[in-house]
């Protein structure tokens, strides 16, 4: 049931980070745009599946979390890892396809946005190292129980 | 132009007058009524009928008639936002509430055993399971959409009164086939997977997205750039916070269907 727990939390991460981007970037400091003059129209195509996607994987990540706990398969170290990788995954798909080349809106509209850019998808990258080297202590662990 | 818009909001009054707001809420009252009738039947028959259950039938009828008649109906003819409020009550929350009621469940409940076969029997029918297939209703529902705003449909609903009833009472049972397509509250004959109602549902969510961003980003015909800011703002989210409510269903049915044989074991063991 190793996969499950990675599963639930990539899924997890993903709806999460698509959300935090809702309400931090969006709603709370405005910085991101519903809809700027040069969005494509790929853009807007991609961010509705994106986004609907992300929602089903918030909520449905949650469920399969309750799943493993029901079933007493849940493992911390491993679902929180997947959920940071899944988080950084989203962000760095969000920094680098949607922002850049589907131009969907910038993270900012300031004039050095590529600072903004710069920290946006190195935070994205930590986030995916972090999440990867969680889940390997997370396996570690599992087979020293194992071994027990 | 000035003279234009006069002659509209003429035109307006008649499409949108007492007339047509009365056809389009007398199915509701109707509704309504019925269901009622079944709950006192179903009652003296000595069945009980949960009361949340009457609770959503009434707060449905409720916003599914504000959205076609009296002010908000009216105010919604004018301007694009109300529009859109009234669409986001008559065309997702009140299908939502209307299936959470279970009325084929009431109804079947309060018939004879002779109607209720026949009802059953109507249910189980290949068209029957052919509308009730999310694909096909989800079509009806966000295609419906996408034909009302991409095209000149929507200035035309405002000059034709059998256009305009068309369009509302199409806006509210495709949204109702939709829901039932998608969560099973009523007996369903012609059930389909988990994964596949997941993935239908996925793709559905995301073509009303996208279609609300292409209604701020180029207004339908007639409809002020700020109104269909508005109005495609309150779409986008609306529609994900209602479906949110229908993920959030369909889910928990999904986790219950899963039940571990040992834990599933346990409520039998302390009632024996």
């Amino acid at each position: 049931m190793s996969k499950r727990n990675i599963w639930a939390g990539i899924l997890f991460g993903i709806g999460t980070m698509g959300f935090i981007d809702e309400i931090v970037f969006h709603q709370l400091l405005q910085w991101h745009h519903f809809y700027d003059r040069s969005t494509t129209e790929i853009g807007i195509i991609s961010d509705g599946l994106f986004g609907a996607f992300a929602w089903f994987a918030t909520i449905g990540g949650l469920f399969l979390l309750a799943d493993l706990k029901r079933r007493n398969r849940f493992n911390a170290l491993r679902f929180w890892g997947a959920v940071v990788l899944g988080a950084g995954a989203f962000q760095l798909y969000d920094g680098l396809i949607q922002h850049k080349i589907l131009r969907i809106h910038q993270i900012r509209y300031v004039d050095n946005v590529i600072i903004y850019d710069l920290v946006w998808n190195l935070s994205a990258a930590i986030m995916i190292m972090i999440g990867i080297i969680m889940l390997r202590s997370g396996n570690k662990k599992d087979r020293e129980g194992e071994a027990v | 132009m000035n003279h234009q818009h006069t002659e509209q909001t003429s035109t307006m009054v008649e499409v949108n007058g007492l007339f047509s707001q009365t056809l389009l809420g007398i199915p509701f009252v109707v509704a309504l009524i019925l269901y009622i009738i079944a709950f006192v039947v179903s009652r003296q028959r000595g069945r009980e009928w949960p009361v949340y259950r009457s609770v959503f039938m009434l707060l449905g009828v409720f916003l599914a008639l504000i959205s076609v008649f009296g002010p908000l109906a009216v105010r919604a003819h004018m301007d694009f936002t109300y529009h859109m409020l009234g669409h986001l009550f008559l065309g997702m929350l009140a299908p939502l509430l209307i299936a959470l009621s279970a009325p084929m469940t009431l109804f079947l409940r309060a018939l004879s055993v002779k109607n209720a076969k026949r009802l059953t029997r109507i249910l189980r029918l290949k068209v029957t399971g052919f509308f009730t297939d999310p694909i096909v209703a989800s079509i009806l529902n966000i295609g419906g959409l996408w034909a009302l705003y991409r095209t000149d449909l929507y200035m035309a609903m405002h000059e034709s009164l059998l256009l305009h009833v068309f369009i509302h009472i199409h806006v509210f049972l495709a949204g109702y086939l939709f829901t039932i397509s998608l969560i099973y509250i009523d007996p369903v004959p012609h059930r389909r997977t988990f994964m596949y109602r997941t993935i239908v549902f996925i793709f559905a969510l995301a073509f009303h997205g996208i279609l609300s961003k292409q209604i701020y980003a180029y207004p339908p015909d007639g409809v002020p750039t700020s109104e269909a800011q508005s109005g495609g703002m309150l779409m986008y989210y609306g529609g994900d916070l209602i479906d949110a409510v229908i993920i959030v269903i369909l889910f928990y049915q999904w986790y219950q269907s899963k039940v571990p044989r040992s834990t599933a074991l346990q409520p039998s063991m302390v009632s024996s």
